[in-house]
């Protein structure tokens, strides 16, 4: 039926994005796809951590890699998701992701109160300055 | 069923509104924003708008949770996250915004060689991510049976019960999470008296910037009072 009424809008300027987008859309969402999201917000949390001088940066990549992790754990825990017997995580999945979001919390609080006591004592956020412990 | 689509097809004239999928609709609509928001906090030069991309994408992604059926941990990351640990990024945004350092830009070797390790990385998570034949399509026979959404699993869960397996408790192998909840929240409450201990405000033995303009300020104030007095009783 699909085909049919992508046929009948043939002669629209639109037409030709019709059946990609269609298809696109119409197509089921899988485990796969929530593991490309969550890879994609790992990744981009690691660059993040890496590259940022400016300590906040440091702490926003964290939360992206934690957000990307629970990602995961959320879309193995979904029954609608999930092929069978592949990864049946269950509730356990989304107990760890509140477990995981709870604990984020807690480090987000102990790194800006080392940030603030850092920038209290040095006069800056930047990263590349605390080597005082550097041998 | 035919006519009924067709009638969405012919006013609108762009899809089939009957062939759409809204879950995999709204997914690709959550998922682009989750992504593009991600990499817009690592691209962004300044502080302040790396924040507002990362609560974008948090937001984002608490609608990925809603549509795979975790109504509870999507709520819980839109209230603790986006709600808490974004407004206290912020707070640390606003108390270290001085001028120069909103936007301290990394040099470009580090860079270009954050991008090459970060697409490597990117290209075994995505491979890895299509490696399994089953993941790729939805359960069939779990599609079908969904269940009006309720929190009660997993909170009787943390309380130790588990409603939905009722065999698990028997073999001890997959009971509740009474144990680490506790845990958990002794280690939230031991972290968060370590925080305030450590972001106290200390007395100094040096006088701040801020102390001494308030003196400054303060001084002129009484010299421009004293000189109004003196003028006002001359005449």
């Amino acid at each position: 039926m699909m085909q049919m009424l992508c046929g009948g809008c043939a002669g629209l300027p639109v037409a030709w994005v019709a059946p990609f987008a269609a298809g696109f859309l119409s197509a089921p969402v899988g485990v796969a796809h929530y593991l490309v999201v969550g890879a994609i917000l790992f990744t981009a949390g690691v660059v993040c951590m890496v590259v940022k001088r400016n300590a906040l940066g440091v702490l926003m990549g964290i939360e992206l890699v934690l957000n990307g992790a629970n990602v995961n754990f959320v879309a193995f825990s979904s029954p609608g998701l999930r092929g069978e017997g592949a990864g049946a995580l269950g509730l356990d999945g989304q107990a760890i992701a509140l477990f995981v979001i709870l604990l984020a919390a807690a480090e987000a609080a102990v790194a800006l109160a080392i940030t603030l006591n850092f920038y209290n004592n040095h006069a800056t956020v930047d990263v590349d300055r605390a080597d005082e412990l550097k041998g | 069923m035919s006519t009924s689509s067709i009638d969405f097809c012919m006013p609108s004239a762009m899809l089939p509104l009957a062939a759409v999928n809204w879950q995999s609709a709204f997914f690709m609509l959550f998922a682009v924003l989750a992504c593009a928001c991600a990499v817009a906090v690592v691209l962004a030069d300044n502080v302040v708008r790396m924040a507002f991309y990362l609560v974008l994408s948090l937001g984002a992604t608490a609608g990925l949770f809603f549509l795979a059926g975790a109504e509870f941990v999507g709520a819980m990351q839109l209230m603790i996250y986006v709600g808490g640990t974004l407004v206290l990024l912020v707070f640390g945004v606003m108390l270290t915004a001085q001028a120069p350092f909103v936007a301290i830009k990394p040099s470009s070797g580090d860079k270009v060689l954050a991008g090459m390790v970060g697409a490597a990385l990117l290209a075994v998570l995505l491979q890895a991510a299509f490696r399994v034949e089953a993941w790729r399509r939805p359960a069939a026979a779990a599609a079908a049976a969904t269940t009006a959404p309720s929190a009660t699993p997993l909170g009787m869960a943390l309380l130790g019960i588990r409603v939905d397996d009722p065999s698990a408790g028997s073999t001890g192998v997959r009971s509740g999470y009474l144990l680490p909840f506790e845990i958990v929240s002794i280690h939230l409450l031991v972290v968060l008296v370590g925080a305030a201990y450590l972001a106290r405000a200390k007395r100094r033995r040096t006088p701040r910037a801020i102390d001494v303009a308030a003196s400054a300020v303060a001084a002129a104030e009484r010299g421009v009072g004293a000189s109004a007095h003196v003028s006002g009783g001359r005449p």
